[in-house]
C-alpha cells in the first residue's frame, strides 16, 4: 500500500516534499461560494493541514463552521477556490476521478439508491469503480457482514432504520478498498446505541490501517475516535492537536457544573469567580474551570450558595470550543 | 473486515463505455423487478392508434402523404410512434433526472465515485434510448401486422426513433438542471402537450396556414413525426434530411449544455 | 374500532369534522392553484383545439352516427369534459392520498385530534368536489360560445353529470389508494385503467365504432355513462330511461367508493 502512494506521490514534480507519507496536504486552502443574491459567501478562508497515512484525523467545530465544504473538496467533487490541495499526491483539479477511486466517502445525509435494495446498492456502487463482478460480489457479502445487515441484503432501503442506513453507507464507501475514508457527520440523528456500535466499527477499520479524515460537532465522538483534530470556527483553523493535548493546552482538570434558579447564574458568577481559574455564563448553568471540582462545590456550599444541581466532570473538548470561540458546539 | 487486504484487486480507470455500460446496468437492475411497469409503457402509443387511428379514423377518409394516399390509421401510426419517442425521452430525462439530481441526490453519490458528469449525462441518455428502441421495436411490429407499413424504407424507422429519442432526452435534461421544484414541472406540460397535439401528428400540416404552419414547421416534434411518416409511407424527400440534420444538432448541443450545467449544479 | 366510531359519531357531526378542515385545504389550494390552472384547464383545451377544431374539420359529420352531434367539436366536448373530470379526480385521489398517509404523514397528525377517517375522507373529497366543480364550470363557460349547447338547460345538466362521473372516480379512487401500499401501483392504474378509458370510452367517438363486443365492454365502464350522459344533456338529445340508468350505475359506484374509502383509511391508520 506504502510503495503504490510513495510511488504515485513521486510522479509529480510538485508534490510537496512532506507527501511522500501524507494522505493529505492542504496550504492556504479557502472555497467562495457566490450565493443567489450575487454576494460571495467564504466558507473557508485559509486553513493548512497535513494528514498522515493510518492516521484517524478530525474536524471539530459548529454548524457553518466549514467543515463539510472542506470534507467536499478534499473528496475531489468541490473546486478549490484558493490555496493548495493534494489529495494522496495528486491533485484534485486535474486527478478527480484517480483520486476517487482510492476513496470512500460516507457524505452527512445518506445518498443511498432508494430504488435499489441494500444488496444492489453496494454491488452496483462498487462497478462503478471499475470493479471486476465477481471481485465485488465477494467483497459485498464481507460488507454486508461487517454492516450487520446480511439479513437485509433483499429488503429495499427504505424499510432500514436510521442506523441500518448509516452502516450501509458506510459498508458502500468501503466496496473499494480506499486509502481514506471521508466520513461527514457519521453519527449525527442516531440513538446511542447505533452511534455506540457504529464507533466500534469505525475503530475496527482504524486499527486494520485505513486513514480515517471525520467531520463531528460531538465532542466524544472526536475523543473516541481521532488521533489528532483540528477545531474549526468560521472558516479558520482556531486549534491543532491530540485531544488530550487540547484539553490540556486550553481546560483545567475538571469542571463543576452548578445550577441555579433561572436568571441568577449572572449574580451567582461574579461571587463564585475567586473559585476557579475561569467561570462561564451558560443560559441553563455555571461552568467553573478548577483543577479540583469537589472542592469549589464545597467552597460554594460554605458561601450560602445552595445550587437547585450540581455536577463535577472531567473536562473535554466542548470545554476547549468554548474557550476557543466564547460559543457552544451544539446549539 | 479482519480480511480487509485479503484481495489486492485494484480500482481500474473507466472508459467512457464502460461507464455509460454501468449506469445503463444500474437503471437495468431496478427496471429488472419493475417490468410490467416497463411493458405497460408500451401499450400507451398502441392504446392512441386503436382509439384515434381506428376509432375516430372510421370518421375520417385518409390523407395524402408524399403523393400517396393513404388510410387515417396509416397516417396516424408514424405520429404515435415519433410521439412516444418524444414522451418517453421527455418523462425520463426530466422527472426522473429531477428526482435523481435534486431529491435523492443519486447524481452525488455517484460522483464519489470515478464517474463523471459526462458519463452520467452519457449513461442516462443510453438507457432512455434502449428502452425507447424496444417499445419503437414493438410498435414498429404492430404496424407491421395491421398492415401500416408501406415500405422498406420502415426499416430506418428504428433509428430514426432513436435520433428523436437522443434529441429530446439531451434537451430536457438540460432544461431539468434549471429546475428548482417540482411545481416547475407545469411549464414542461405547458410545452410538452402542445407538442404532442399540433405536431401533424393527429392531422397534415396543410391543416395550418401562413406564419403558424412556418412556426410548426421549424418545431422539434414535427420533424421527428414526418421522418417516421416519410419512412414508414415510403415517401423519402430531401425534408428528411433536413430533419435528421436538425435532430442531431439538437441533440448535440443539448448534450454540451448538459454537461456543463451538471458541472456548474454537482461539483461546487 | 368500536370505541372509535362511538366516539367519532357522539362527540364530532360529520359536517363539523369537515368544517375544522376548511382552513387547511383553503391553504393548501392558495398554494397550489397556479399548477391547478395549467393541468385542470390548458390542457383538455387543447386537446379540444387539437381533436375538435383542427381534426374535426376532416370528419363528415352524420348526426345519425354522431349520437345527434351536428360538428364533431360538439361531439368531442361534452366527452372530453367528463373524461377530464375523471383524470382530475384520479390525480387528486392518488399521489396526494398516499402522500399524507405514508410520505408528510398529514393523516397521522389529522387523527391524533377528534377528527376521524370519515371526516377526514368528506374534507379531502369535499376538496375535490370543489376542484371538479371550478373546472368544470369553467370549461362550460369558455365552450358557450362554439356552440356546442342546444339548449339553455343543457349546460347545467351537463355540468352534474360531469361533476357526478368526477367523484365517483374520486371515491372508488381514494379506496384503492388507501390499500395501496407502493407507488407503483398507481403507474399501472394509470396506463391500465385510466388511459385506455380515456381513450375508449366514448370520448373521442361513437363507442359503436368498437363493433358490437367493444361496444358492449365499453358502455360497462363508469366513465362511458358519465362521458354519455354529459353528452345527451349538452346535445338536447336525452333518453331518459337510459340518463335515468346512467345516473343510478355513477351514484351506485359513488356510495360503494365511500363506503371503501372510508373503510380502507380506518384499517391502514387505526389498526
Amino acid at each position: 500500500m506504502s510503495d503504490t502512494l510513495s510511488e504515485s506521490a513521486g510522479q509529480r514534480d510538485d508534490a510537496p516534499a512532506t507527501a511522500v507519507d501524507a494522505m493529505i496536504v492542504a496550504r492556504g486552502l479557502r472555497k467562495s461560494f457566490r450565493q443567489s443574491s450575487g454576494a460571495s459567501f467564504e466558507a473557508v478562508r485559509g486553513i493548512d493541514l497535513e494528514v498522515r497515512k493510518g492516521e484517524s484525523f478530525g474536524f471539530l467545530g459548529p454548524n457553518g463552521a466549514g467543515k463539510s465544504s472542506t470534507m467536499r473538496m478534499i473528496a475531489a467533487v468541490s473546486p478549490v477556490t484558493e490555496g493548495e490541495l493534494r489529495i494522496l499526491g495528486m491533485d484534485p483539479a486535474v486527478d478527480g476521478p484517480a483520486i476517487r477511486g482510492r476513496l470512500g466517502v460516507c457524505p452527512q445525509e445518506d445518498n443511498l439508491d432508494q430504488e435499489l435494495n441494500v444488496f444492489d446498492n453496494l454491488y452496483i456502487y462498487g462497478r462503478y469503480f471499475g470493479l471486476p463482478k465477481q471481485v465485488v460480489r465477494d467483497r459485498v457479502g464481507e460488507l454486508l457482514e461487517f454492516a450487520k445487515l446480511t439479513e437485509k441484503a433483499k429488503s429495499r432501503v427504505e424499510e432500514l432504520s436510521g442506523g441500518m442506513k448509516r452502516r450501509l453507507t458506510i459498508a458502500r464507501s468501503l466496496v473499494n478498498r480506499p486509502d481514506l475514508l471521508l466520513l461527514d457527520e457519521p453519527t449525527t440523528g442516531l440513538d446511542p446505541q447505533a452511534r455506540h456500535l457504529l464507533w466500534d466499527q469505525l475503530f475496527r477499520l482504524k486499527q486494520a490501517g485505513v486513514t480515517l479524515v471525520l467531520t463531528t460537532h460531538y465532542m466524544d465522538e472526536a475523543e473516541q475516535l481521532c488521533d489528532r483534530l483540528v477545531v474549526m470556527d468560521k472558516g479558520v483553523i482556531v486549534a491543532e492537536g491530540a485531544p488530550l493535548e487540547l484539553i490540556r493546552a486550553h481546560s483545567t482538570r475538571e469542571v463543576a457544573e452548578l445550577r441555579f434558579g433561572v436568571g441568577e447564574h449572572g449574580d451567582h458568577a461574579e461571587a463564585l469567580a475567586d473559585l476557579g481559574e475561569r467561570v462561564e455564563v451558560l443560559p441553563d448553568r455555571l461552568l467553573v474551570y478548577t483543577d479540583d471540582g469537589e472542592e469549589v462545590l464545597a467552597k460554594t456550599h460554605e458561601r450560602g450558595l445552595q445550587p437547585l444541581a450540581t455536577l463535577v466532570r472531567r473536562s473535554s473538548l466542548e470545554d476547549v470550543f468554548l474557550r476557543l470561540t466564547g460559543r457552544t458546539l451544539v446549539d | 473486515m479482519t480480511t480487509l487486504a485479503s484481495d489486492t484487486t485494484q480500482v481500474q480507470p473507466l472508459t467512457a463505455a464502460a461507464a455509460t455500460r454501468l449506469l445503463v446496468l444500474r437503471n437495468y437492475v431496478v427496471y429488472r423487478d419493475a417490468w410490467k411497469l416497463f411493458l405497460t409503457g408500451f401499450l400507451e402509443p398502441v392504446f392512441y392508434l386503436f382509439s384515434i387511428g381506428i376509432g375516430v379514423g372510421a370518421l375520417v377518409s385518409g390523407f395524402e402523404v408524399g403523393g400517396k394516399e393513404v388510410s387515417y390509421a396509416a397516417f396516424v401510426a408514424p405520429g404515435m410512434l415519433a410521439a412516444s419517442a418524444f414522451n418517453g425521452a421527455l418523462i425520463d430525462s426530466t422527472y426522473n433526472v429531477f428526482f435523481k439530481l435534486k431529491y435523492v441526490r443519486l447524481y452525488d453519490q455517484m460522483l464519489a465515485t470515478p464517474l463523471t458528469t459526462g458519463d452520467i449525462a452519457r449513461g442516462e441518455i443510453a438507457w432512455g434510448q434502449l428502452r425507447g428502441a424496444s417499445y419503437a421495436t414493438m410498435f414498429l411490429l404492430v404496424m407491421l401486422a395491421m398492415g401500416l407499413i408501406d415500405s422498406w424504407w420502415a426499416l430506418l424507422a428504428l433509428p430514426a426513433v432513436l435520433l428523436i429519442g437522443f434529441a429530446f432526452s439531451a434537451v430536457c435534461m438540460a432544461a431539468t438542471t434549471w429546475m428548482r421544484n417540482f411545481q416547475d414541472f407545469d411549464k414542461i406540460t405547458l410545452v410538452q402537450l402542445p407538442l404532442f397535439l399540433f405536431s401533424a401528428t393527429f392531422f397534415p400540416i396543410d391543416t395550418y396556414s401562413g406564419p403558424v404552419r412556418w412556426i410548426v414547421e421549424c418545431t422539434p416534434l414535427y420533424r421527428g413525426v414526418v421522418l417516421c411518416r416519410e419512412l414508414t409511407t415510403g415517401t423519402v424527400s430531401v425534408a428528411s434530411g433536413v430533419s435528421v440534420a436538425y435532430l442531431l444538432v439538437m441533440g448535440v448541443v443539448g448534450l454540451l449544455v448538459v454537461r456543463r450545467r451538471l458541472d456548474a449544479l454537482l461539483l461546487t | 374500532m368500536a370505541a372509535l366510531t362511538l366516539s367519532a359519531s357522539r362527540d364530532l357531526p360529520f359536517i363539523e369534522g369537515v368544517r375544522r378542515q376548511v382552513d387547511y385545504w383553503a391553504v393548501l389550494w392558495a398554494r397550489t392553484w397556479r399548477g391547478v390552472v395549467v393541468s385542470s384547464f390548458l390542457s383538455p383545451f387543447l386537446y379540444v383545439l387539437a381533436m375538435g377544431v383542427l381534426l374535426g374539420g376532416f370528419v363528415d359529420a352524420d348526426p345519425d352516427v354522431m349520437e345527434g352531434a351536428t360538428s364533431y367539436l360538439a361531439f368531442v366536448v361534452p366527452g372530453l369534459i367528463a373524461a377530464h373530470a375523471m383524470q382530475t379526480a384520479v390525480s387528486e385521489t392518488t399521489y396526494p392520498v398516499m402522500g399524507m398517509i405514508k410520505w408528510q404523514r398529514i393523516y397521522e397528525s389529522m387523527l391524533a385530534t377528534p377528527l376521524g377517517p370519515r371526516h377526514v375522507v368528506g374534507a379531502h373529497l369535499m376538496s375535490v368536489a370543489l376542484h371538479l366543480a371550478a373546472t368544470c364550470g369553467l370549461y362550460a363557460l369558455v365552450m358557450a360560445p362554439f356552440g356546442i349547447y342546444e339548449s339553455w338547460w343543457g349546460p347545467f345538466l351537463a355540468f352534474g353529470s360531469q361533476v357526478l362521473c368526477g367523484m365517483t372516480f374520486a371515491t372508488l379512487v381514494y379506496a384503492f389508494s388507501t390499500r395501496l401500499r407502493s407507488e407503483e401501483g398507481f403507474g399501472v392504474l394509470f396506463r391500465l385503467g385510466v388511459f385506455p378509458l380515456f381513450l375508449f370510452s366514448g370520448a373521442f367517438f361513437p363507442v359503436s365504432n368498437l363493433g358490437d363486443v367493444g361496444g358492449s365492454v365499453a358502455r360497462l365502464t363508469p366513465l362511458w355513462h358519465g362521458v354519455n350522459l354529459s353528452r345527451m344533456f349538452a346535445l338536447d338529445n336525452v333518453t331518459w330511461w337510459l340518463a335515468g340508468v346512467n345516473v343510478v350505475v355513477l351514484v351506485a359506484l359513488m356510495l360503494l367508493g365511500w363506503r371503501l374509502a372510508v373503510s380502507g383509511l380506518t384499517k391502514r391508520m387505526l389498526s
